[in-house]
This record gives C-alpha cells, structure tokens and sequence, in this order.
C-alpha cells in the first residue's frame, strides 16, 4: 500500500513554523501481534448482518467471518427483492416495459428508461429527434447527478457526517421537483418511449434546470469542504478496500468503481451514444481504488455531469420530440378520435404493440451506478424473447469480499457503501 | 463483421461455427468443448485482448426446436471493440458448460444467475449455488420458457414456502463449517446436515 500525505484543514492542531497546515502522514497502524485473550487466539466469530439494517443499503445480508473484529470471509445473500422483471418483460409490449426498467435502479430512473429505449431503438434500427437526444442527455445528467447525491448523502451518514446528508438530499429534491413537472412523478419516471419521449418539457423547465446549474457547485464545494481533508473521513477511507486496475478489471467492475482504480473507461467517450462525443467533459479517473477515491471520482463526476447540462441546455434545439412514424409513435389523442387513419394507427399499436424484427441488440450506457446494459433479442413478435438487464451494481457488489476481506468489520460498512449498491437492481 | 472471428476460425478451425451480425454486433458461435480454450485465447492474444467480460447470460428461445444459448459478451477496453460469443444446449439434454471464473472473478456471480434462472451448470466454477432465489427453491428455473409466468405452485403454495424458508433463520453448510461451529453440533444434526437438511443455529446463551 502506497503512504500518502494530505492536508488535513479540520480538527488539527494548527499551522507549522511556516504558517502552512500541518501535515499528518496516514498510515496503516501496527496491530499489536500479542493477543490480549491468548484463550481466545483462533476463534473465529460468525455474523449475520441484514438484510433489514440501514448500513447494508438496502436488503442485503451479509455474513461474516471475523477474528477478533478482523474480517475473514464475507458470504453476501441477495435476492430478498426479487421481482422478476426479465420474466414479466417477456409477456409485455416494448413500451410496457418502461415503466418496469424504473423500479430496477429506483435512484436514477430516467437513465434506466434511457437505457432500454437504446435498445430497443437499435433493436428496431431507429433514429431519434435531435430534440430528443439533447433531452435524453439532460436526463441521463440530472439522474447522475441524484443518484451520486443519495450515494454520498448515506455514506457519509454510514461513516458518521450528517451534515452532508442533507445538503446532498436538498439538491435532489430540486432535480426531484423538476423530474416532477416534466413527468408528473418523482420517482417512476417512465420518461422514454421507443422512438421519443413520453412528454416534452413544460416552459418552465429549461430556467428552472439553469437556476440548479448555477447553485448546484456551491453544495458541491460545501461538501468537498467538510469530507475531502476531514482526518477522520480521510482516516476511515483511505487505503480501505483498494482495488487495483486489474483486479477491477477482472472482476468487471464498471463506472465509478472501475474509474476509482484507475482505468480511464467511460461509455460516453469509448462507446458514444446520444451525441456524447460532443460535449466538453473530463472522464473522471482514481488513482489507488479505495474507499476514499471512489468518493472523490463521485464528488468530480458530479460537477461534470453539471457542466454537460449547461451545455446541453445551450444547445437544446427545437422541433419534434418524437419520431415521425405513425406505426411506433401513438397519435394525439384529438387526431385519434376523429382521423380513422390515426385511430387504427392507435388500436393496432395498443392491441398488438410494435413488431421488433428478428435479431438481437446489447446497448451498454454509462449509468450513475456503472454499465447499465440492455440486451433484447427478439423473434419478430412485439414481445422480446429474452431481456436481460446487466445490472452494474450486483456485478460490482460481486467484489465486496475480495475488497472487505482482512479489513475491520467498521471497514466493511465503508466498503459495502462505497459500491453504491441498489438493490432493486442488484435483485431486478 | 469484426474480424476476430476470421482470427478465430485460422486458430480454432471446426470449433468455430457460423458468425453472424446483427444489428451493428457480431456474434459468433463456438463449441462447447473448446469455450474455455478459446475465451482464453481471446483474453490472452496480444491481438485481440478481449480483458474485460461484460455479461454472461442465457437466451431460451419459444420456438421449442432452437438451442438454448449461452450468451457471453466480451470487450477489449484498450481497443474498444466488442464481441458476443455463444454456445448452444440442448434445453433436453445436459446444460453443462465450462465455467470462465479461471479467466474473470467477475463471472462467479454471472454464472451464478444463469445457473438460477436457467438450470445451466458450469463445470469448474468454485461456488455454484443459487443466487437470487433461495437455496431451496423447488420450483426449478424461473427464466425457462416451460416455468409459467405466476409460477407452478398456486399463490398459497408458494407464500407457504416461502415464510417456511425463513432463510435468515439458517446458515448454510459452509457458513457453518467456517465458524468452526460445525465441530461443536451434535452428532444427529451433522448426520442431518451431511444429507443436505439444514440446520437450525443453535441457540447461543
């Protein structure tokens, strides 16, 4: 493990003789080799925590193995949220799936709608609006931006803050309220249709979003005030349940997690949807693949994701948010009680839903959590054959063992946090 | 096409089978005696350098006559390209594939899932146990076109099985077995245990 010197601006004693702040070497401290309980050197202690308790994010059960409050092994158990939606999306129209992919990752519920509409988009071989694509981003930014603020809201609730927590959940409920007068919903969004989105955004939206925009770097600072030079956040992340690159690699670790050890991979620049390629932002790279660098890749990302929505609400162009193809895009409702064109265009694709051709399509996108994937293979029917959802965070909480194993048992709770675990979509 | 498939057919010859594309993907099928040979000859060639293992799943189709495929898809982070590799079972016959944990950790709980929702067994992977459903979940594979939508148990059924699983109430086999209190139970219960009947934790005073 690399030593590392930081600045510790709060809770230390003062400046040096050079009026600078004092500098306070982090090191891993000497266990002391002596068992004070010789009679209990060897014993080794079997704990269950969760799936019901507030630092396992959710319901997951973890398992330990301790010696002392060594960890020694860590048995994750999933599945207590289970619902089945790759079953259920077998029996449903392309468009009725939307509102499942909502309830998957339920922190970032646009971005997941997004991600499924790609698919089945390149499944159906469709271009979007320049409109839409510019909303989408917004979308997929503005989930980033309150997901990464419940993830760093609770775990700095987990490593004791507070304060942050709440400044972390007024900013979303600011990108709430705005998801709220453009869906009608705060949390099951269901913003997308196959071919565009289910609304356009009410007037109000686009000075609404600037006025965040332009408030949000404040909290940002705020936070980075209070977390990145605190000794004892520094002190319990630093150097905890570090990764490196190849083994983030190996064990297929994506998005932040990945990016906190040090590989400079990012859908938006390596595989670019959504016009991605075209905004000015900085992919957002770790450099030792522990608790605390995760934390900081989080805290950037944050402020990137910022700069691509002033660019995006910049350059949001007008003209239609759908595409113009009565046989995907259901008509206006006026057009469909009183053109007969329009209202068998409404009842076949109500009734029958819309035909996919034959093929498959794996669409991955960058999602807060890491690699949303939507795989969608379809056999010519309006109802895919197999779809499957590459949830990003079951993969990475895969790791948690091989990261928690060796560490303090108070390690694993910052080390089960710093995943960003969902467990709606970890058990889907 | 990507041309990791034309690499493939001169390395591999007869244990490629056909390649297709769709929808921009390419696709290629290998046989399931050479997977493991070739995933690593992908991972491992300078050339190709296919690191990273984005997804392992598994596609039953509902024309009954198809292959159930084992669908792994593949990246090479430093070249940016992509491949979908797939092997075919027989959905009668044995679904017994190779498993990749040897080449990426991140396939155990991967496989895991496919094992779960598919009933296919990957031969060599370290822990394979069900993952999202409950170690003794009877109804077999929830993700196979032959499991209905609500299950083969009526509703009553499965609540009743479900609030007997109790699972918190138990640890597994080898969770026992690593605390050392495996030693300490009583000789009826390990008999129990040895034929796969779980155990109720001992109250600990």
């Amino acid at each position: 493990m690399t030593k590392r010197t930081v600045e510790l601006e709060l809770a230390t004693p003062g400046l040096d003789a050079q009026g600078r702040p004092v500098r306070v070497p982090l090191a891993v401290t000497d266990t002391d080799a002596s068992p004070t309980e010789p009679h209990l050197a060897g014993e080794h202690m079997l704990i269950n925590i969760g799936p019901q308790h507030p630092a396992t994010h959710g319901v997951l059960r973890l398992v330990v193995e301790l010696d002392g409050e060594t960890v020694v092994r860590v048995i994750p158990h999933v599945g207590y949220l289970h619902s089945g939606f790759e079953k259920l999306g077998e029996y449903r129209h392309y468009n009725q799936i939307i509102p499942l992919t909502d309830r998957t990752d339920y922190l970032s519920p646009m971005a997941n709608n997004i991600g499924f509409a790609l698919a089945a988009e390149k499944l159906m071989g469709i271009e979007v609006t320049p409109r839409c694509t510019v909303l989408r981003v917004i979308a997929c930014e503005m989930s980033r931006i309150i997901s990464h603020m419940v993830w760093l809201g609770t775990t700095a609730i987990d490593l004791g803050a507070f304060t942050p927590f709440l400044w972390a959940f007024q900013q979303r409920e600011l990108i709430y309220n705005l998801q709220e007068t453009w869906t009608g919903a705060r949390l099951t969004t269901s913003v997308t249709r196959v071919g565009g989105m289910m609304a356009d955004i009410p007037d109000d939206f686009v000075p609404g979003l600037r006025a965040f925009t332009q408030q949000f770097p404040r909290t940002l600072g705020e936070i980075d005030r209070v977390l990145t030079r605190n000794s004892v956040w520094v002190g319990r992340t630093q150097g905890v349940g570090a990764l490196t690159a190849a083994e983030a690699i190996n064990y297929s670790l994506s998005g932040p997690m990945l990016r906190a050890s040090g590989v400079p991979y990012d859908l938006r620049k390596d595989q670019p949807y959504l016009n991605y390629e075209t905004y000015d932002f900085d992919v957002v790279v770790g450099e030792h693949g522990d608790v605390y660098d995760r934390y900081l890749v989080r805290l950037e990302e944050c402020s990137q994701s910022n700069r691509i929505l002033e660019q995006a609400l910049n350059r949001l162009p007008d003209g239609p948010i759908n595409v113009d193809d009565p046989r995907l895009i259901l008509p206006p409702k006026s057009r469909a009680m009183n053109d007969m064109e329009a209202m068998i265009y409404h009842f076949k694709q109500v009734m029958e839903g819309v035909k996919a051709p034959i093929g498959e399509a794996y669409v991955g996108i960058e999602n807060p959590k890491g690699e949303l994937g939507n795989y969608l293979v379809s056999d010519g029917t309006a109802k895919p054959v197999r779809w499957r959802i590459r949830p990003p965070s079951f993969i990475n909480l895969s790791a948690l063992p091989k990261m928690a194993e060796g560490h303090l048992l108070s390690d694993l709770i910052a080390i089960n946090a710093s995943v960003d675990i969902v467990m709606g979509e970890v058990d889907r | 096409m990507n041309p990791s498939v034309d690499a493939l057919r001169a390395t591999f010859g007869n244990a490629i089978g056909r390649a297709l594309d769709s929808c921009g993907d390419t696709i290629v099928y290998v046989a399931r005696e050479q997977l493991l040979a070739v995933m690593a000859w992908l991972r491992d060639t300078p050339e190709q350098a296919y690191d990273y293992l984005v997804d392992v799943t598994a596609v039953e189709y509902r024309d009954r006559e198809r292959p159930l495929e084992v669908v792994y898809n593949l990246r090479s982070l430093a070249r940016r390209a992509d491949l979908r590799v797939k092997v075919t079972l027989d959905p009668r016959g044995d679904l017994t594939v190779d498993s990749v944990v040897p080449l990426w950790r991140g396939a155990d709980w991967l496989e895991r899932e496919a094992f779960d929702m598919f009933g296919v067994t990957f031969r060599g992977h370290p822990d394979l146990r069900r993952i999202l459903m409950w170690e003794t979940y009877a109804e077999g594979y929830p993700l196979r076109k032959d499991f209905p939508l609500r299950g083969r148990f009526s509703r009553a059924e499965q609540v009743r099985q479900a609030l007997a699983a109790n699972p918190e109430a138990h640890y597994s086999m080898e969770e026992l077995s690593i605390a050392e209190a495996y030693d300490e139970l009583p000789a009826d219960m390990k008999e129990r245990l040895r034929r796969g009947e779980r155990g109720t934790l001992p109250d600990f005073e």
